[in-house]
């Protein structure tokens, strides 16, 4: 099971945090920062799997991270997900926001966080991987907010009237 | 006006404050007119404002005056908002809000909506925060949403049930039926989710476990699908067609084939061709072989697959990627219990490893040499354990220590290169070594008399060097103490003498007493040294009765008593002195296995001969009593030396085990013989019945039977049982092939003929095996060898 997957830049502000445990909202702050910490002192050549994280959850969970130009994208997960099929969702994931933004870069994650949980939650959802097709997540995606915007122009056109 | 115009305007003002306290500043007067506009119930911008809510709240800023405002916005009918509104739900409600029983209405409403998308919300809402009542009020909605016939909502039903599952174990059964019929969906979500529903049910429930095990020839069909099938599109990943889907089906696989033969013989051709089939060039491929090998090693394969599975993981040690290195480390430390001569072959890449700048990597090369150390390579490891501990990482060092003791103690080839071996780690790691470590030192130094001399030069030599590593500190100062008079003799056959005199010890034990590095439990020890060595010595004890006397008004209260008390000894009883500060006496080793996950006990039956009847003897069973230490059991074999020794009919009750595990036997007989049989009995828990029937006419009398197992084989048993006790709360590993030697030795008389007989040696072993999370079997009572006449065995 996934426990949380966290987005952060490279001074550790947060850019997304989903957790798919309930923690408090300090220690859920406190696991930003202590991951952070431990993901940022990695080097650049060494492996993506880290453990030692104390706040998260005893010996039993691990940190899988990925490293894009000024982002970290880090899932913390339990020994029942594969290691490497949770690298390659954070490529899937990484991915499919380059095809929804358009050549994704940090600012459009800022500023549009919501959007960014929709997406993930097209893909993860209560801890379990979803769907991994990147074509069927988008599909998906762009048929919610289609949804959306027409519900907003309607209500704009009634409130007109 | 898209809705995250408002939120994007905060965002900006957010990032243009240049100091924390600005954006405090700016974040504070935002929530306070977000509070403000959710009091006044503004119907136009609410969900504005909760996105707005939930991106302070990432930020770290409390939030939770936004529960209400979440579930009105559930409650509303405008799509924008019920999306924010359950975004708003996961993120800051969970079960132990009151707000979150509010919900459950809504959802139950939303999840028999027209629109699929509500829907969605409302199952991905409940699948990431449903609390046990929710899962239980909306557990039938979610049966009946999994046989919808829309593919989007039954995969979201799937994972669902998933998290219901998790929550409420019993309603599990619920979702049984329909998880079957999913297996046969094209659509690949929905195989996914079905997957890991059937996944979750099998392995909390071993009566779906069986049902499922039926399923095990389509699964199979479908991986072949996937993996013959070619270029699919839709599902390809760098070359390999869904491997998400193949890899959740491989798992289903294992947990199906655990333990079972005909399971596992239907999945043999099908691992064989995807091990074989698959590119292992990228990421991906590589996901699915580690996947491919994990299941062969777990299920009972044949032995050409396993070969082939432990070679896939030595040529992904091979590989220059840390990742695919890392993970063959992980599951070769699965494997290397039962498998251990394969990964013995890879004993040196795995060593050098442990060179590798990765402290990921570096830590599982550390944990698998652990696991490595024999009897023949120890002395190699141990060369090459010690130079890592020297260059670790902080965080491994405690570990690694820790694992050296363990590692020396079991197979040291003799006491001097124990001794030395301790000492090496000691003086490199000192600080980060376990508190136990002192007194079993001091237990084995004491029990090495012949190498007092040596040791204590040893450790008198590393104390002059160094008082900063506590624990080195206080085995020196405890020794020179004890052996301060050897020390003072000069001469050691073992190391090159060097002259001390009674000066130089009391200066380095008074450096101890007054640096400020020591710990104050190593100046008690430094205190009591100064203090034995008075009658060890003749020339200082003047010196030895100042320095005893000056502590007497020390600030530490131990010190400060234990200075007191010497003091006594020098003025009042001083008759005493000479006979309270001798040698101590070799202390009695206690096992290592004193804590209570100390399973060797149930190995040893426990008999009571109960009256003799004319024409049956049974044996019946002592309730177990007391926990009893386990040098009972050593006494018992000291007994059982000599073979015709007197009758001690009660063994050592067993010992009443931690919950997390249960040791079961299995029903057969030991002994025929002309109408005698001696049969064991499966029992439930520790104890085992043994019973003996005399179906002959003549009377059995003089009935003894006692049964034992080898002392020394005992306590490496016991070790490599602790091992697995800790690998089952780590994570599931195969044991198999755990033995230990049982010795049985029968008499009785029968038609005024004795009878007798005894198990050879290596005729009777116990085997363990581990099925499930955290029980341990016991599989079988094998003989090997044995003589035909006098012992039958059917298992």
């Amino acid at each position: 099971m996934i426990k949380a997957i966290l987005i952060f830049n490279n001074h550790g502000k947060p850019r997304l945090s989903k957790f798919y445990e309930h923690f408090n909202e300090d220690i859920e702050q406190q696991i930003i920062r202590e991951t952070f910490h431990l993901v940022s002192k990695r080097d650049e050549n060494v492996c993506n799997f880290l453990e030692g994280g104390m706040l998260i959850g005893g010996s039993d969970y691990k940190l899988i991270y990925r490293h894009y130009a000024t982002l970290y994208f880090v899932f913390c997960v339990d020994s029942s997900e594969s290691e490497l099929g949770i690298l390659d969702l954070i490529q899937v994931f990484v991915e499919t926001l380059d095809k929804c933004f358009e050549n994704v870069c940090e600012l459009d994650l800022i500023f549009h966080v919501d959007k960014v949980h929709h997406i993930l939650a097209e893909m993860v959802m209560g801890g379990m991987v979803l769907e991994t097709n990147m074509n069927e997540i988008i599909t998906q995606v762009d048929l919610q907010n289609k949804m959306e915007k027409s519900e907003l122009l309607l209500a704009d056109k009634c409130s007109f009237a | 006006m898209s809705p995250s115009v408002p939120l994007q305007e905060m965002i900006r003002a957010i990032r243009s404050a240049r100091t924390q306290c600005e954006e405090r500043g700016v974040i504070q007067r935002e929530c306070a007119a977000i509070r403000a506009q959710f009091r006044q119930n503004d119907n136009g911008s609410r969900s504005h404002n909760l996105a707005k809510l939930l991106y302070v709240h990432m930020l770290g800023y409390p939030a939770h005056f936004g529960q209400m405002e979440c579930v009105r916005m559930i409650a509303s009918p405008r799509y924008s908002e019920k999306r924010v509104g359950y975004l708003g739900a996961m993120m800051l409600l969970d079960e132990k809000q009151d707000a979150s029983l509010l919900i459950t209405n809504s959802i139950k409403n939303d999840l028999s909506h027209s629109n699929q998308y509500i829907q969605s919300l409302a199952l991905c809402t409940l699948a990431c925060m449903g609390s046990a009542e929710m899962c239980r009020d909306l557990a039938p909605e979610i049966d009946r949403l999994l046989r919808s016939a829309n593919s989007y909502i039954k995969k979201k039903a799937a994972l669902c049930a998933v998290h219901i599952v998790r929550k409420v174990q019993d309603l599990g059964e619920l979702f049984v039926s329909a998880a079957r019929s999913l297996l046969s969906e094209k659509n690949h979500g929905v195989l996914h989710g079905a997957v890991v529903l059937i996944t979750e049910l099998c392995e909390r429930n071993p009566e779906t476990l069986e049902r499922f095990r039926k399923t095990v020839p389509d699964l199979v069909q479908i991986m072949k699908g996937l993996v013959i099938s070619g270029y699919s599109p839709d599902h390809d990943v760098a070359g390999v067609s869904d491997p998400f889907l193949q890899v959740r089906i491989l798992r289903l696989l294992r947990v199906l084939g655990r333990n079972n033969e005909t399971a596992s013989d239907a999945m043999n051709d099908l691992l064989a061709q995807v091990a074989t089939n698959t590119d292992s060039t990228k990421t991906v491929g590589n996901a699915v072989l580690y996947e491919t090998v994990l299941t062969v090693l777990d299920i009972k394969s044949e032995s050409g697959l396993r070969v082939l599975a432990v070679n896939i993981l030595g040529r992904f040690l091979l590989n220059n990627d840390r990742n695919i290195r890392y993970i063959a480390m992980t599951s070769l430390q699965k494997i290397v219990v039962t498998d251990h001569n394969a990964v013995q072959r890879h004993r040196g890449t795995i060593v050098d490893c442990l060179k590798d700048q990765d402290a990921s990597v570096k830590r599982r090369a550390l944990e698998l040499s652990l696991a490595l150390v024999s009897a023949s390579n120890i002395r190699s490891m141990m060369k090459e354990l010690l130079v890592f501990l020297s260059s670790c990482p902080l965080e491994l060092k405690a570990q690694a220590a820790s694992g050296i003791f363990i590692a020396a103690e079991r197979y040291a080839p003799s006491q001097r290169w124990h001794i030395d071996t301790i000492l090496h780690v000691l003086t490199t790691a000192g600080g980060d070594v376990r508190d136990e470590t002192v007194p079993n030192l001091i237990q084995l130094i004491t029990n090495t008399s012949e190498l007092h001399c040596y040791t204590v030069h040893k450790l008198y030599r590393a104390l002059l060097e160094d008082i900063s590593q506590q624990s080195l500190v206080q085995v020196a100062c405890w020794c020179i103490g004890e052996y301060g008079d050897l020390l003072l003799r000069g001469e050691c056959q073992e190391t090159e003498p060097v002259q001390v005199t009674e000066d130089d010890v009391l200066d380095a034990l008074e450096t101890v007493l007054q640096s400020h590095m020591s710990s104050p439990a190593t100046r008690g020890f430094a205190l009591t040294a100064t203090m034995k060595l008075s009658t060890r010595i003749s020339d200082n004890v003047d010196r030895i009765r100042s320095i005893v006397s000056i502590y007497g008004s020390c600030i530490d209260l131990e010190l400060q008593q234990r200075a007191v008390e010497y003091n006594a000894l020098f003025k009042k009883y001083d008759h005493m002195r000479a006979a309270v500060l001798e040698r101590m006496p070799v202390i009695q080793r206690n096992s290592s296995g004193q804590n209570s996950e100390d399973a060797s006990e149930e190995t040893i039956k426990e008999i009571q001969v109960t009256k003799v009847k004319q024409e049956e003897l049974v044996l019946a069973q002592q309730p177990a009593g007391p926990v009893r230490s386990h040098d009972q059991v050593c006494d018992l074999l000291d007994l059982l030396s000599g073979p015709q020794e007197p009758l001690q009919p009660s063994l050592a009750p067993a010992q009443p085990i931690s919950t997390t595990t249960a040791l079961m036997l299995d029903r057969f007989y030991i002994w025929t013989q002309k109408g005698f049989i001696l049969e064991h009995n499966l029992d439930s828990g520790l104890l085992a019945t043994l019973t003996a029937s005399n179906s002959s006419d003549s009377d059995i009398s003089s009935f003894t039977l006692q049964a034992a197992v080898p002392k020394v084989r005992l306590s490496v048993f016991v070790s490599e049982l602790e091992q697995i006790m800790r690998n089952i709360k780590d994570g599931s590993i195969g044991v198999d092939g755990l033995s230990l030697n049982l010795f049985l030795i029968l008499k009785y008389e029968i038609t005024g003929i004795n009878r007798e007989g005894a198990s050879t040696p290596n005729s009777l072993f116990l085997s363990f095996f581990k099925s499930g999370h955290d029980v341990l079997h016991l599989r079988s009572f094998s003989l090997f060898r044995c003589r035909t006449d006098l012992i039958e065995v059917i298992t």
